[in-house]
């Protein structure tokens, strides 16, 4: 059992990556297209038990960062997906999240994850000016929150469908 | 009552405790993350990391390229429902030919100037026709992650290496970073890492093209003159410089000048350019490769011929 949810879990990031980049850029705004692993993540830190989250969150991140055509310094992306399944798994609570608080777990996840990146990309010397950052992380998390209503819920049913003590709560 | 509320409170503690992520597993994670920064960082072209890109790549390139054709039939359709059947391919027609007429004329002052400064350029005039191995870009690079790269779904086996240049029809794209065996990273000269020798076509002046890291048809590019008693003329076209070395072939058209700045506290004139491509719909294009490349596909060869 672990070792398939472990699997779906992994597909489903696969899955989230490659739309991410072949599917989405059609219809990004000046190339800035939702962050799907990144709802992924969420949806599993606020549904599967903490320590597989995290993990997950960093494998997610690793794939990010390796997966053409990224070109970043890798592990970055890891950083800031560990660091959002760690605050997603944190304020999550113990009933079934409401549509309220899954969105603002999103936007807040979003943001916090966006700014992660671009600090350590100022950290290791990116030249770019902080409003040019802070447009492209504000348009990210809008793209992340509207998105919310068609992924998540059908990720936390699979999720939770995975993860035999949540199904039966 | 106070019963009720001490049981649901120590409810409240088991799951709290059972939902705490456990700090000793997300600071190894983020100690593994810096590890793999700094692997990354300071092992610069050669780092311990690209092995493992090219692994992931192998993976995923295949992956991308699928997706890419499964979803290209749904991305044309607004096309077709503008103009519909033959008079989309009359428009597409055009528009090729539009693009290269503006070549032909963007590109005439740099011409003419290689050929009257006859400084054994000419000799190399049949070198400059190079071939071309086309291919469609599969992926594009959230602009979230702060660089613009595209995959594009042709590599090692279609004879394309590291450092070669990427065109298409209206210009420069990019060039190689690296490659798989079916696809290949290619760095757009928006990027703001991307520097390329440019020259000005009626000057024959030459400078650095640096990316803006801006993919919006207003983003541009900036050009730093190396002379810099010299004032670029707007509507100059700028090629590239090109040399035996470098990454980027010589005399593909980059773009056009649009403003020109100069500033007593910089050494150097500035101008920004509008590039000649339009990377936010980028789609076909081209590699340029050495003559008599074996390729797994047809190479379009300098004369025009299909190989």
């Amino acid at each position: 059992m672990n070792r398939l949810r472990a699997l779906v879990a992994l597909a489903a990031v696969v899955v989230a990556l490659v739309l991410q980049v072949s599917l989405f850029p059609h219809l990004a705004w000046q190339g800035i297209v939702p962050n799907l692993c990144l709802l992924v993540v969420v949806a599993a830190a606020l549904t599967i038990d903490a320590p597989s989250a995290l993990l997950l969150g960093f494998a997610a991140g690793v794939a990010l960062d390796l997966a053409p055509p990224a070109d970043h310094v890798a592990g970055r992306w890891a950083l800031a997906l560990t660091v959002v399944a760690f605050l997603a798994a944190r304020v999550r609570q113990d009933v079934r999240p409401t549509a309220v608080a899954v969105v603002g777990t999103v936007a807040a996840a979003s943001f916090i994850g966006t700014s992660i990146f671009a600090l350590t990309g100022l950290l290791l010397g990116d030249a770019w000016s902080v409003a040019e950052l802070l447009r492209v992380i504000v348009v990210a998390v809008v793209w992340d929150v509207l998105l919310t209503p068609f992924v998540l819920p059908p990720l936390m049913k699979l999720f939770g469908r995975l993860d035999p003590r949540w199904a039966s709560a | 009552m106070a019963d009720t509320r001490e049981r649901r409170w120590r409810g409240l503690d088991r799951l709290d405790a059972r939902n705490r992520p456990p700090r000793s597993l997300f600071v190894a994670l983020l100690l593994a993350s810096v590890t793999l920064i700094t692997l990354d960082y300071h092992g610069g072209p050669d780092s311990a990391m690209e092995p493992a890109r090219r692994a992931v790549g192998e993976a995923f390139g295949p992956v991308e390229s699928v997706t890419a054709t499964v979803v290209r039939p749904f991305t044309s359709v607004p096309s077709w429902l503008r103009s519909q059947g033959a008079l989309s391919d009359e428009i597409r027609d055009l528009q090729a030919e539009n693009s290269a007429l503006r070549n032909e004329v963007a590109t005439a002052g740099f011409d003419r100037n290689r050929l009257e400064s006859y400084d054994g350029l000419t000799q190399a005039a049949q070198d400059l026709g190079q071939a071309l191995v086309p291919a469609r870009v599969v992926a594009v690079g959230p602009s979230q992650s702060f660089s613009n790269t595209v995959t594009i779904d042709a590599g090692s086996q279609a004879g394309i290496g590291p450092d070669m240049t990427v065109v298409n029809n209206d210009g420069l794209v990019g060039r190689v970073l690296r490659v798989t065996r079916s696809t290949a990273t290619v760095l757009l000269v928006t990027d703001t890492e991307s520097i390329v020798g440019g020259r000005v076509g009626s000057s024959m002046e030459i400078g650095f093209v640096h990316g803006r890291g801006s993919l919006a048809d207003d983003g541009g590019l900036d050009l730093r003159l190396v002379d810099d008693a010299v004032v670029p003329a707007e509507h100059d076209t700028v090629v590239t410089w090109g040399s035996t070395s470098g990454p980027y072939e010589r005399g593909v058209p980059i773009g056009e000048v649009t403003e020109v700045y100069s500033s007593l506290l910089e050494t150097s004139q500035r101008a920004v350019i509008k590039p000649f491509v339009n990377f936010s719909a980028l789609d076909v294009v081209g590699v340029m490769v050495p003559t008599g490349t074996t390729s797994d596909r047809a190479v379009v060869e300098a004369d025009g011929a299909l190989r």
